[in-house]
């Protein structure tokens, strides 16, 4: 394939790398060098972390961790406009504004839909397995060429930008990554299996309404643990679904996959171990309260559960 | 009897539940964590290491979508891309905070039912177009708004995304969830259809936008009893008096 996501991991890489210098050379930062060194470290593992030995990325892992512990991750110095200058660009540009920011999702639904299965003499134009993320990257080369023309800007004042939101998320950028790790981590130990064996062992799953709430509550707990859906519904699927529900109760298992799923969906909603859809939008949207986003959620998450509870219990048995 | 599971690793659990509660920094919960479940599981310090790395290596997809936007959004921002957004829907008549997040809501999850997931997100859409709009249709009405209210906003407008996004995507029979839970079901020895798990999941789908939409709906009589009948811009000036005493304090 001629696009990979690898070229994305070199592009993000050379961000981070800029990103880290320009902090280097902040002299109004806050915290300068251990945040160019939280960064500097974070370019390399997208730049050649493939190639090193894992133990020395490990090392690299647990020092960016300390670093972002102790508040070693500061903000640079970035000049805002004033309010009138805001407005006047606004009322300047109207509704172009607009066009750069839909092409990133406009381009990437294109280039998922129609590039799948492009052809460049023999090779693919864009990775199969991966469509919709290189479509992302393309799509955001395309809409920063656009915004620059619009702006008459150039792209170290992108450069610029980006790292001033990098900046205002801070390590949050990294948490969600780190969480994916703790997951495989999990998982290499054993984790998932002694849940499902404690869980299994010590509930009484003689009466059919408890046996449904017991899978449809354990997805929701296991993903709040685990932070993704996907890691909870093997270890309570395995240990509780097919044999139970499935097995002793006879029910039907395309039903009891879907509503599972989606219990374990109320989970993520619920828990900041999924961070890039909770705690990174706090970040982002620069709310005071890091778990802002999951109380806004919550009553959503806990109706949406009994309500899984009733559906599984009726469907499943129809 | 399964006597072969170790129990050790749970410790794990117990030490990720026990940081998040006494608000430890999450980078150092997690790097803990994962050591201590490493150790419990008979790791070595060699392969703990490598534990960590590799996990790490292999995750390197999660954050691409957060950080490659972020130079086009913030050029825009810088251009008034936000004060746009708050100027474009105030020229909505009918559009009112509840009403938009509705809206919002109910496009975001039939275009990811049909796959296009990518047309939602936080960096994308939440925050330089959706939260400000959120924002905008409330001063519209209510004049400037005391930030206790800006803050719940925007949170609602990021939870409103999730839950487009989560509760549409798994009834598009493609989504990468659909193929795991057919796949994870044919190893245990049970057929199902793709067709079949992703229809079973519509009503599901539907209880979602019914009780979220409810909430959002709801969302503008919370506003009329918060800010309504001067209301806000009483707490804004005791706001603003309040920043500025704080100040002199220093």
């Amino acid at each position: 394939m001629i696009l990979s996501i690898q070229h994305l991991y070199y592009l993000v890489g050379i961000i981070l790398a800029i990103t880290a210098l320009m902090t280097l050379a902040d002299k109004g930062h806050t915290r300068r060098f251990t945040s160019g060194a939280f960064w500097g470290l974070y370019s390399l593992v997208f730049l050649i972390g493939e190639r090193l030995p894992p133990e020395w990325v490990g090392v690299g892992v647990i020092v960016m961790a300390l670093i972002a512990g102790f508040g070693g991750v500061g903000v640079g110095k970035h000049k805002p406009r004033t309010d009138a200058e805001y407005f006047a660009s606004a009322k300047r540009l109207g509704n172009k504004l607009f066009v750069p920011a839909l092409a990133i999702p406009a381009v990437t639904v294109i280039g998922t839909l129609l590039l799948h299965d492009v052809r460049i003499g023999q090779s693919l134009l864009l990775d199969p397995k991966n469509t919709t993320l290189v479509s992302l990257g393309i799509g955001c080369i395309v809409a920063l060429g656009l915004a620059c023309w619009l702006t008459r800007e150039t792209p170290v004042q992108g450069m610029r930008e980006s790292r001033r939101l990098t900046d205002a998320l801070g390590w949050a950028v990294v948490l969600p990554q780190l969480l994916g790790m703790l997951g495989l981590v999990f998982s290499d130990a054993g984790v998932g299996k002694a849940v499902a064996y404690v869980t299994t062992s010590y509930i009484n799953m003689d009466i059919r309404f408890v046996a449904v709430a017991v899978y449809v509550l354990g997805m929701a707990l296991f993903t709040i643990v685990m932070g993704n859906g996907f890691a909870a519904f093997p270890v309570m699927t395995g240990g509780v679904g097919v044999p139970i529900l499935v097995g002793v109760y006879g029910g039907d298992p395309a039903v009891m996959a879907a509503i599972g799923m989606f219990s374990g969906y109320c989970g993520t909603l619920l828990t900041p171990m999924a961070a890039n859809f909770n705690i990174v939008p706090a970040a982002l949207l620069e709310l005071p309260d890091k778990n802002a986003v999951i109380k806004a959620q919550a009553p959503t998450a806990l109706a949406l559960l009994v309500a899984n509870i009733f559906l599984l219990y009726f469907l499943m048995f129809r | 009897m399964i006597a072969d599971v170790s129990l050790w690793p749970l410790i794990g659990v117990g030490v990720i539940i026990a940081g998040f509660i006494l608000r430890f920094n999450p980078m150092l919960v997690v790097i803990v964590t994962a050591i201590a479940t490493a150790f419990a599981a008979g790791f070595g310090p060699e392969k703990i290491l490598a534990a960590i790395g590799t996990g790490f290596i292999k995750t390197r997809n999660l954050p691409l979508i957060i950080l490659l936007p972020l130079a086009v959004i913030g050029l825009l921002e810088r251009h008034g891309l936000r004060q746009h957004a708050q100027n474009w829907i105030s020229s909505i008549k009918s559009a009112t905070t509840g009403r938009l997040l509705v809206v919002y809501l109910a496009a975001r999850e039939l275009t990811a039912a049909m796959g296009l997931t990518s047309l939602g997100g936080h960096p994308q859409m939440v925050r330089p177009l959706l939260a400000p709009m959120a924002e905008g249709a409330a001063e519209t009405k209510y004049g400037a708004l005391p930030l206790r209210i800006r803050h719940k906003l925007r949170a609602h407008a990021a939870g409103t995304d999730n839950v487009g996004l989560f509760f549409g995507e798994d009834i598009f029979v493609a989504f990468g969830a659909i193929v795991l839970m057919v796949t994870f079901l044919r190893e245990a020895g049970i057929e199902v259809e793709p067709i079949h798990v992703a229809l079973w999941g519509i009503p599901t789908a539907i209880c979602a936008f019914l009780i979220h939409g409810w909430r959002m709906y709801r969302l503008d009589s919370m506003l009329e009893k918060e800010l309504g009948g001067g209301r806000a811009a009483a707490e804004v000036a005791a706001e603003q008096a309040a920043g500025a005493k704080s100040v002199e304090a220093r």
